[in-house]
């Protein structure tokens, strides 16, 4: 296989995985012609090369019983010298209650996304642990109240096959 | 009371798809491979083009012809993609829909009693609108040995000196047969010796999978006796949109116009719209449509080699047209059966051709996880049946 094609596998591959992280090899291989054992081998070559960074599941929470609030924050720092913005990235990443964080061009630097159990869990954090941080200038704390769309899935309602049964 | 109808709509077949239709209906848990449209919703960025126009107060007639951005987005993709050039002045008609171009095109060349070739399976309204602008309809029975393409033998046999026209359905709605370009060439010298037009249904143009689609139009001394027809239904998820065009010498397009001008006035100005946004930015949601086609068309394909089920191997359009021959039930019966027994509902290929006899159309405009429940169900009964 050239390079072309290998480049050309693997962003097919990344496409199928990207919608179905559980889709079936064999089946994967019959629907986009390719070989088994090579999407599998490509596969644990992106792994490796940390391209396939996990294999997750997408979960609406709001349809459990449990209770959680998610948050998007948007920090303020001061970039460390001869570090940027890494360092204090870091240390915000670290946080275990921290999902993602984005370092953002415009108005503020770092989007932090966050889960906890409550309003008060959320705030406590970024009262207590974010805000405090020494290169932290300010904190502005939006609560998500309901998802829609998520990873390229709606959520809020399921879609309907309208087309008639059988057409020409 | 007088007679109130006239005899050649009474004697008109209705539609075999239509009949089975009525039987599927009746049937509203039952799955569907049947349906001849994509699954997809057109393009969001199209969807909001339309809506943009309707805001924009855009809701008056456009000309005759159509809208000329329209017809001019309509030459550069044809030239781009299939190497044709027109004018969009005087040799561009858009259409409601493919089906409409098929009918007034006919309408602009038949003389009573011209004789019309029809390589059939095909699409249902060849015949009928035939039939209608008074000309003849001639049938070739394409082959699966073939692989459903019309040969130059074939083609050579069924002309008389009465041939006027060439109907050419391809990628071919039900058997998702192509012509390559080598298949084109025999049948473009044999049109040209015998001064033959042909009507060019490539409304599956932009789904192919062996290659990019050749258009007869682009041959050598062809342009000139081809009507080209295309739409928006199939490329770009548009069939509610009814919006297709025919492409061709003014000669003939002008006269086309003429009928449409008469019958129709013009097509959905929401409608070109909204096409004119699919043509300019749309390219890469079809390259995606087609590849996800594919996709289900491999799988199609190995499911029915691992069942057994006999399947030439199509690279158009999106539908199978496996063999049920090994059975010895009729197409009708086959269908209905299945139907009845598992609830799946697939096309008898008798409902496009009494050449369809012994094959069934399977749609894959479903999605993966759709086919995959019907298949399953689909081996069910056939293994069922083989061990009768």
């Amino acid at each position: 296989m050239g390079d072309k094609d290998i480049q050309e596998m693997r962003m097919s591959i990344l496409k199928a995985l990207e919608y179905d992280g559980r889709v079936d090899l064999n089946e994967l291989a019959v629907r986009l012609g390719l070989d088994a054992t090579d999407i599998a081998n490509a596969m644990s070559d992106m792994e490796k090369e940390g391209i396939i960074c996990g294999y997750q599941t997408l979960i609406d929470w709001d349809k459990t019983d449990d209770e959680r609030v998610t948050a998007l924050i948007e920090v303020r720092v001061t970039p460390q010298r001869g570090q940027g913005f890494d360092s204090i990235a870091e240390r915000i990443y670290k946080y275990p209650e921290v999902d993602s964080v984005y370092l953002i061009s415009g108005g503020f630097d770092l989007m932090v996304i966050m889960e906890g159990r409550s309003l008060k869990e959320v705030s406590q954090f970024v009262t207590n642990k974010l805000s405090a941080l020494e290169s932290v200038l300010s904190c502005a704390t939006h609560f998500i109240l309901r998802k829609y769309k998520l990873n390229g899935t709606v959520l809020a309602r399921k879609h309907e096959d309208e087309r008639m049964l059988v057409t020409p | 009371m007088r007679e109130p109808v006239a005899k050649k709509v009474s004697e008109m077949k209705s539609s075999g798809i239509r009949k089975f239709f009525d039987i599927v209906s009746e049937m509203p848990d039952a799955i569907s491979l049947g349906v001849g449209e994509p699954d997809f919703d057109t393009p969001w960025h199209v969807r909001d083009e339309g809506i943009y126009s309707l805001e924009r107060g855009k809701t008056f007639y456009t000309s005759n012809s159509g809208l000329m951005e329209l017809r001019s987005e309509i030459c550069r993709y044809t030239k781009k993609h299939y190497e044709i050039s027109y004018d969009p002045a005087s040799e561009v008609i858009i259409t409601v829909g493919g089906s409409e171009a098929i009918d007034i095109g006919l309408r602009a060349m038949l003389e009573d009693g011209d004789e019309v070739i029809i390589p059939e399976p095909s699409y249902v309204s060849y015949v009928p609108c035939t039939i209608m602008a008074g000309g003849k309809p001639v049938i070739v029975s394409l082959k699966e040995e073939n692989e459903f393409r019309l040969t130059a033998a074939e083609l050579e046999a069924a002309i008389t000196p009465r041939t006027k026209i060439l109907i050419l359905p391809f990628p071919n709605n039900p058997t998702g047969a192509i012509m390559e370009r080598s298949d084109l060439e025999g049948i473009a010298k044999l049109c040209i010796e015998h001064d033959i037009y042909v009507l060019s249904d490539e409304i599956y143009a932009a789904l192919t999978y062996k290659g990019d689609h050749v258009s007869i139009a682009s041959l050598p001394g062809m342009r000139d006796r081809t009507i080209l027809i295309n739409g928006f239904s199939k490329a770009f998820a548009m069939t509610g949109w009814r919006l297709g065009y025919a492409c061709g010498p003014e000669i003939i397009i002008s006269q086309m116009t003429k009928i449409h001008q008469y019958c129709i006035m013009c097509a959905p100005t929401t409608s070109q719209y909204a096409a004119v946004e699919a043509l300019r930015h749309g390219d890469r949601d079809v390259a995606e449509m087609c590849n996800a086609y594919n996709e289900r068309r491999r799988f199609l394909l190995h499911e029915f080699k691992r069942m057994g089920l006999q399947c030439f191997e199509p690279f158009g359009a999106f539908y199978v047209f496996p063999s049920i021959k090994e059975f010895g039930m009729t197409s009708d019966d086959f269908c209905t059966s299945l139907l009845m027994a598992k609830k799946v509902a697939v096309v008898p290929g008798t409902a496009v051709g009494d050449c369809g006899e012994g094959f069934v159309r399977i749609s894959y405009a479903y999605s993966i996880d759709n086919l995959k429940e019907a298949i399953g169900r689909i081996e069910e009964f056939i293994s069922e049946l083989r061990n009768r």
